[in-house]
């Protein structure tokens, strides 16, 4: 092994094995600290070459259908410099210690991992640079490398990479801060289309994902869980169950989500799915519910119609007097929005697999957007460590933000436990996945602007009800305190209120920001027509010139003024926007921008409406993610995949419905998801290139596209819709 | 009750409840896991397989209904002439994101090229609405299936 200086913070140290495979294994500073840890957090990056000359790099991220599983590995690979066709990818289990964070959430791991991974690669070439300096005893500049060989132009020499192996090892490990890099004018792999690396496998229906696992003697496990969420059980009765055919265990789990010591759900194992299923009717269960019983749909909407009508419980956001503001104001402009609480719905129901050894160690197959979290739970419930606990990752059949929770594995954990030895596979059914969300919460705003005579914003108030409990929001039901156009306006005063839910909630792709998208920009379009202008003269004037606005929280980026408007002027462009209202019946064109997730997103769609039935025709993005598209063909799934998502979240998904504290969903009847029909006919994509480092996009495209909607449909009807799902009657 | 089949070319014979659906016989008893569970309803067409050539969903068909019929699953669509075109339409176009809908997708869209070789923008919509993508890949759906019928742009 090469020497490895433990004080350095970014290193990489070569192994070599038996058959000369070597092995690069990189260790990097990442530049966010893991999250709440306070220590900065660091990147493990791992390179295998084989005697042949072909390449194994690990792809550490959970595999959502985001293309990490690709992208990832095209980085290294571009500074390793190898051809894309000879590497062959490998998906890392869980270890945070070895590979920092593995987790598919917060559209985060291309900023966090654009230098470190790069490096990686860069450090690895280096060193095999220079063990054909010391071979060839030429200088290394005069070397060169390309697909997977060194290169000595003058004399013609070329070598693999796998032959340099021996003399590889024996390199001192260069930091890796200083290693240079790639200018991106001769990138090879980045920048160029690369299919997802797992396509092939997936069309011809290889087992990838969670629910395909099989193992050995493994048995099948159906969930009946409290009706209720934080409902539990007082007791059952399984001797009807047992005396069904291929039964093997009954196991009483708690899913995380209530005290210790209670139960929530129990699993019947069985040797097949179907028959665990089938049975759950023979079990008798009491639950323990009445906490939660008081809980519904209806119950919320009254309650947010009551706070809405009296003071916020607590303040945001203040800045000078918005209500001596309002007062001198020339117009004021007032309205109530709302959105509803929604599931997720992936199309592979939540599932898990483990097995508890005879020496305690428990072994995880997961579909789970972050493990090391589910770990953690595991642990917990459990009362076992964490380092006894093995997670696979498999490819996830859609994510969403629904699998950075990890119920289903502390549930089939547990079974696990049970009946040591025995592989045992957690599926729920469709029912269990719609009613054991976390929900992305819902939401009810009351706004207030007021414009002076030149129609310039002169001041702004919100009143947000959400889900809270303590005097704070709960998880995902969260406001950003700088919400736009707050930091640009001098007289604000944003406020929240709060009500009880026993729901669980969660975040949904582009959390938070798919619901306050809607709320602020189709305000300002409000505010816009009042003030005689369309919604992107508005916005240009709001953010004025360029500067910065502050982040949302601590470790994300500000808000670029100037970055803004580069988007609003390139869809504007690109979309041939006129700001002129729609002279055809039924047609109309609406203009949504919004800022999150570290991209910069513009939109304009055209609709048709008729016979009270909304269609989205065409969708226009513009977008700054950046100075570099690293993968472009998945850059455009990305886009279209967020549009026509917020296109299902506008108007196809129905309000989940709460009824005495129970979820009343049941599948895809009551809880509609899009179809091709709905589609629009194109999501047309331009890019806004700036000197940037690239940022993600599993995100940030979906949430401007939700009020760009709500504006076209009043383009096209004169109607202004401000509650979700966008309805015309 | 033993029940025999023909599935992927391969005479079966299953010892199962009657009424258990092809479903879970082709993911628990065969080991063929390319077809997916999604909603147990028929409201998603993840399941889709095709039954003596028609695309059917294995949720809602119990083995007894399959008895002396060929079922043709994703693993061994590209036996078909057509779903050989469907699959290296999908494929050069990369229609997958997450990848979990696609099994169903392309018996579908198998089964609409085979009844249908020339299929307007109607017929795709008509062939396609009972499959559900999460993702919304619908978009390089309907060019691979243009693709796969010759009519690319």
């Amino acid at each position: 092994m090469s020497t490895v200086s433990l004080n350095r913070r970014s290193f990489i140290a070569a192994t070599i094995a038996g058959g000369a495979a070597l092995t690069f294994e990189a260790r990097l500073t990442l530049a966010r600290a893991a999250a709440g840890t306070g220590e900065p957090a660091l990147l493990g990056a791992f390179i295998h070459i084989a005697p042949d000359n072909t390449f194994i790099i690990e792809a550490k991220n959970p595999e959502i259908g985001q293309g990490i599983k690709t992208m990832l590995p095209m980085l290294i690979a571009e500074e390793l410099d190898v051809s894309w066709s000879q590497i062959r990818i490998r998906q890392a289990d869980t270890n945070e210690k070895l590979y920092g964070m593995q987790i598919a959430g917060g559209s985060w791991a291309t900023p966090f991992n654009w230098m470190p991974a790069r490096q990686a690669g860069a450090g690895a070439r280096q060193m095999l640079v220079l063990a054909a300096e010391k071979l060839w005893g030429v200088p290394a500049a005069s070397l060169t490398t390309e697909a997977g060989e060194v290169i000595h132009k003058a004399s013609g020499r070329r070598a693999t990479y796998a032959s340099l192996a021996p003399e590889a090892v024996k390199i001192a490990a260069p930091d890796l801060e200083k290693v240079p890099l790639k200018s991106p004018e001769t990138f090879r792999i980045i920048g160029k289309s690369q299919p997802g690396v797992d396509t092939p496998a997936i069309v011809r229906g290889a087992p990838l994902f969670g629910i395909d696992t099989r193992l050995p003697g493994m048995v099948y496990a159906a969930m009946v869980k409290c009706p209720v969420q934080g409902g539990t059980i007082r007791q059952f009765s399984d001797a009807l169950v047992r005396q069904q055919r291929g039964i093997s265990a009954v196991v009483p789990v708690n899913s995380g989500e209530v005290p210790a010591g209670k139960h929530d759900a129990v699993l019947i194992v069985a040797d097949s799915w179907w028959r665990a299923n089938k049975v759950r009717e023979k079990l008798t269960v009491e639950w323990d519910s009445a906490a939660q019983a008081g809980f519904s749909t209806a119950g919320y909407a009254k309650q947010a119609a009551a706070l809405l009508g009296s003071a916020p419980q607590s303040s945001l956001f203040k800045a000078g007097n918005a209500d001596a503001a309002l007062a001198r104001a020339a117009k004021t402009i007032t309205a109530d929005y709302a959105y509803p609480i929604l599931s997720h719905a992936t199309l592979e129901p939540q599932n898990c697999t483990a097995l508890m050894h005879a020496d305690g160690k428990l072994e995880i197959w997961a579909p789970s957007q972050w493990p090391a979290e589910g770990i953690k739970d595991v642990a917990r419930v459990m009362s076992i460590a964490p380092e006894a606990i093995t997670v696979h990752l498999t490819r996830i059949g859609g994510g969403f933000g629904r699998r950075l929770m990890n119920d289903y594995m502390v549930m089939v954990a547990q079974a696990a436990k049970a009946m040591p030895g025995r592989p045992v596979q957690l599926i729920f059914d469709r029912t269990d996945d719609m009613r054991n969300d976390y929900y992305r919460p819902g939401g009810w705003h009351r706004l207030i602007a007021g414009i002076d005579a030149s129609g310039a914003m002169i001041a702004l108030k919100d009143h947000f009800i959400t889900f809270g409990a303590g005097g704070k929001p709960i998880r995902a039901a969260e406001m950003n305190a700088h919400e736009f156009p707050g930091p640009v306006i001098a007289d604000v005063d944003y406020g929240m209120s709060f009500i009880a839910t026993n729901l669980a909630t969660g975040w949904l792709r582009a959390p938070t920001s798919n619901a306050m998208a809607f709320v602020f920009q189709g305000f300002l379009a409000e505010v816009a027509a009042a003030a005689g202008l369309d919604l992107p003269e508005l916005m240009r004037r709001t953010l004025g010139g360029p500067k910065m606005l502050p982040r949302a929280e601590e470790g994300e980026p500000e808000f670029s003024t100037a970055r803004a408007r580069g988007v609003i002027d390139a869809v504007c462009k690109f979309a041939s926007w006129t700001g002129k209202p729609s002279t055809v019946k039924g047609k109309g064109r609406g203009f949504g921008f919004y800022f999150s997730h570290r991209g910069y997103f513009a939109e304009v769609v055209d609709v048709t409406v008729a016979d009270g039935a909304v269609k989205v025709d065409k969708v226009w993005v513009a977008g700054d993610i950046g100075a570099q598209v690293i993968n472009p063909l998945n850059a455009e799934h990305q886009m279209q995949g967020a549009a026509i998502d917020g296109i299902a979240q506008a108007l196809v998904w129905q309000p989940i419905v709460q009824e005495a504290g129970a979820v009343a969903q049941e599948n895809f009847l009551d809880f509609p998801m899009m179809r091709i029909e709905m589609a629009p006919e194109d999501v047309a994509i331009t890019w806004v290139k700036t000197d940037n480092p690239p940022t993600g996009l599993g995100e940030p495209a979906l949430p401007p596209v939700i009020p760009a909607i709500a504006n076209a449909i009043h383009d096209a009807t004169g109607k202004r819709l401000r509650t979700l799902p966008l309805q015309m009657s | 009750m033993p029940i025999t089949l023909t599935v992927n070319r391969t005479p079966r014979t299953i010892e199962t409840d009657a009424d258990k659906p092809l479903l879970w016989v082709l993911r628990e008893e065969l080991a063929l896991v390319g077809t997916k569970f999604g909603c147990g309803a028929g409201l998603c067409g993840a399941c889709t397989v095709l039954l003596d050539g028609e695309a059917v969903r294995a949720c809602q068909t119990p083995i007894a209904d399959a008895a002396g019929k060929a079922i043709v699953t994703i693993e061994d669509v590209a036996s078909l002439p057509v779903g050989k075109k469907v699959v290296a339409a999908w494929t050069a176009l990369d229609v997958p994101q997450c990848g979990y809908c696609q099994a169903g997708q392309i018996m579908s869209a198998t089964a609409l090229l085979s009844r249908t070789p020339k299929p307007s923008a109607d017929d795709i919509t008509a062939g396609m609405s009972g499959n559900i993508c999460r993702c919304a890949t619908y978009l390089r759906i309907r060019k691979a299936i243009l693709e796969a019928a010759g009519e690319a742009a």
